[in-house]
């Protein structure tokens, strides 16, 4: 029979992956809904005002752009642009080339997982080593993340302990304290031999110009003490008002995605290093990135932009548990993934069309997000673009039928009477793909239809009193 | 690469033209975030003592009790700000090898390094660490422990105020504990490509 992708991927999924997942996930959100409890009185109302803030940002980005940018040159930062993942790329090439800069460290960052920029470097003869553990295990494993803040969240110690091996990072030892000592000594002759530190950014008060970054292991740090050159590749829609703003972002980011009060470091950076300072680049580049973001500015799915990727939605959702992060083909998993995933495909839209439909609308996602971001409602809307664009949706059922019952109340009334053949059919040879499907797992409770109207047509006109 | 930055800001303008009214940025209060640990009156460095141990912090007070832990622990090689230097000597005694220049060829060789933090924040057992103050940026990071050494006056009560107070500096970060991952199966194990022990001193 045949599924959507994203189906098929669950089917297909190993029981090991899946409970490492379910695990890993539930964990971060016990303990998201505990520090936010534990620390604020209505960490909801928190919750709420970081969303319009970031909403303000989306909606005015015409005016904020433009004034983190003169900022960040007051700062004594070099700005560039990149429309496409295409010249993200090739503007961080042409800075290392500029510069004769054979090696770059790299801390972990979404956007260029999207543009691939360690392997457009690495066919471009530039090295370009992954420091955050995770991800550099995702590196030589030649995999990709499955979660927004821990990448190998479908990974075992003794998958760890084999790669390990065999990449000549010792012999096999799957104890965690030991794999993360070998690649701390490892990644520590790396950072000393790099010309460039790339990073992310997690926000950029217009403000000031203050770059943010969080991180738990040290690797930005360490990034950004080692390199002569750092560069930040950073959405344009990572912005914040003022700096006050961080704060109120910073109490909400950590607890939502590990449940820490604050990640271990928080770092703020605003341009080159201060000239007494020994260590640290002795120049700062930004790079602001499209690449389809704008596309969603212009689409009825904007609030997707306010997203901080702080993981939670992944963490609380049912069908990302399921399912593992690999079943969303993309960069972004999880509810966040099912919206922007699509969106940001462009032209390539009906390839990830299945993924808004793999939900249940069950609002979790919406209820854990830090910005408050509707995701629910904007599945819906993509399920209606999906619908219009004459997208085929496999697995799902004909709703021809249902839509007759649902609008004619005659013929509603007498299929709940007549339902009760249900009972005493053999549905699991119904010729209904869907149903069977969901038969494979599941059992058909007894037929009662008609029984609420029995109830009421005998019900009492007025609430008896005692 | 200006191409692309009109590119980008057209398009921005473009795709927000149709919205008739532009979300407004909303004002907050202080109060919205302030921590439940935080009524009534808290002395900030017991607050930042509890906080910080929490995180797996620790705190000392005072040159000798730095001394004797770093003697417990066997690491008599490493490093100290010049200008913190002559503050602390006095209580090192013999076996010690303290420098007060960083040799970045041989970092493994220095199992401490001791600079100064610029504040600290108490709600969250947070150390601030400042391009101004830290005399090296890898001194502060790549030996095993690092020592920060804290004046009482410099610590701020909660993230608000420290957040607001930034200091006009271009690298300032906050350190909340040793660094750490738990990206192997959730298991946490500290000392990653940071310090595994973060000490406050207080003098």
């Amino acid at each position: 029979m045949k599924f959507q992708a994203i189906d098929q991927f669950a089917a297909n999924l190993k029981p090991s992956t899946q409970a490492a997942v379910y695990d890993g996930s539930k964990k971060g959100y016990d303990a998201r809904t505990k520090t936010l409890f534990d620390h604020f009185e209505d960490p909801n109302r928190l919750r709420r005002v970081a969303g319009e803030i970031k909403q303000h940002v989306v909606e005015n980005l015409d005016t904020y752009l433009p004034q983190v940018e003169a900022k960040l040159q007051a700062n004594g930062v070099i700005v560039h642009w990149a429309a496409t993942a295409e010249a993200a790329n090739q503007t961080v090439l042409d800075i290392m080339r500029a510069r004769n800069a054979k090696k770059m460290v790299k801390s972990k960052t979404m956007v260029s997982e999207e543009t691939e920029l360690a392997r457009f470097l690495d066919k471009n003869g530039v090295e370009c080593v992954e420091t955050d553990l995770g991800e550099f295990i995702i590196q030589i494993d030649g995999d990709h993340p499955s979660h927004l803040v821990k990448p190998i969240i479908h990974k075992n110690r003794r998958d760890i302990a084999t790669s390990f091996e065999k990449h000549g990072l010792g012999a096999y030892n799957d104890d965690p304290q030991t794999i993360t000592q070998r690649a701390r000594v490892h990644l520590r002759k790396k950072y000393l031999e790099a010309d460039v530190a790339l990073t992310g950014a997690n926000f950029i008060s217009a403000e000031s110009g203050r770059l943010v970054l969080v991180t738990n292991e040290g690797n930005s740090r360490f990034c950004l003490a080692a390199a002569k050159t750092h560069i930040a590749m950073v959405g344009i829609e990572k912005i914040l008002p003022r700096d006050r703003d961080l704060a109120l972002l910073l109490n909400l980011l950590a607890r939502s995605g590990t449940g820490q009060q604050l990640t271990v470091y928080t770092e703020f950076i605003t341009g080159p290093k201060s000239a007494a300072q020994p260590d640290g680049p002795e120049e700062m580049h930004v790079i602001f990135v499209d690449n389809g973001r704008t596309d969603v500015l212009a689409s009825e799915c904007r609030d997707i932009l306010r997203c901080i990727r702080c993981g939670a939605c992944l963490n609380v959702c049912p069908v990302y548990r399921q399912a593992s992060g690999h079943a969303y083909r993309s960069v972004y998993p999880g509810p966040v993934g099912a919206v922007l995933t699509p969106l940001l495909a462009g032209k390539k839209f009906p390839e990830f069309a299945d993924l808004p439909k793999a939900s249940s609308l069950c609002g979790a996602c919406n209820e854990v997000c830090p910005v408050n971001i509707p995701i629910p409602d904007l599945l819906l809307r993509l399920r209606n673009k999906g619908k219009e664009e004459h997208v085929p949706s496999p697995g799902t059922p004909p709703m021809g039928p249902w839509a007759l019952l649902a609008t004619q109340p005659t013929v509603w009334k007498s299929a709940l009477v007549g339902g009760k053949i249900i009972n005493h059919l053999p549905t699991k040879l119904l010729p209904i793909p869907a149903l069977r499907a969901w038969e494979n797992k599941h059992s058909l409770p007894e037929w009662k239809g008609g029984d609420f109207r029995k109830w009421m047509r005998n019900r009492p006109s007025k609430p008896t009193t005692s | 690469m200006s191409a692309d930055r009109e590119a980008i800001l057209s398009r921005v303008r473009g795709a927000l033209a149709p919205l008739h009214q532009r979300a407004a940025l909303p004002d907050w209060d202080n109060e919205l975030i302030h921590m439940r640990s935080l009524r009534g009156d808290v002395d900030a460095w017991t607050l930042f003592q509890n906080r910080m141990k929490l995180v797996n912090g620790l705190s000392l007070e005072g040159a000798p009790a730095l001394v004797a832990w770093l003697a417990e622990n066997n690491w008599t090689r490493g490093y100290c700000d010049p200008v913190l230097w002559p503050r602390l000597q006095a209580a090192f005694q013999s076996g010690f090898t303290v420098e007060t220049t960083f040799d970045r060829t041989r970092i493994d060789d220095y199992q401490f390094g001791i600079t100064r933090a610029a504040g600290a924040v108490a709600e969250t057992g947070t150390l601030i660490l400042t391009d101004g103050t830290t005399s090296s940026r890898l001194a502060a990071l790549t030996p095993w422990a690092h020592i920060a050494v804290l004046e009482r006056s410099d610590i701020y009560l909660d993230l608000q105020h420290a957040v607001t107070a930034l200091a006009n500096d271009p690298n300032i970060v906050f350190c909340t504990g040793p660094s750490k991952t738990a990206d192997v199966e959730g298991i946490l194990i500290e000392g990653v490509h940071g310090p595994g022990q973060q000490v406050a001193l207080l003098i």
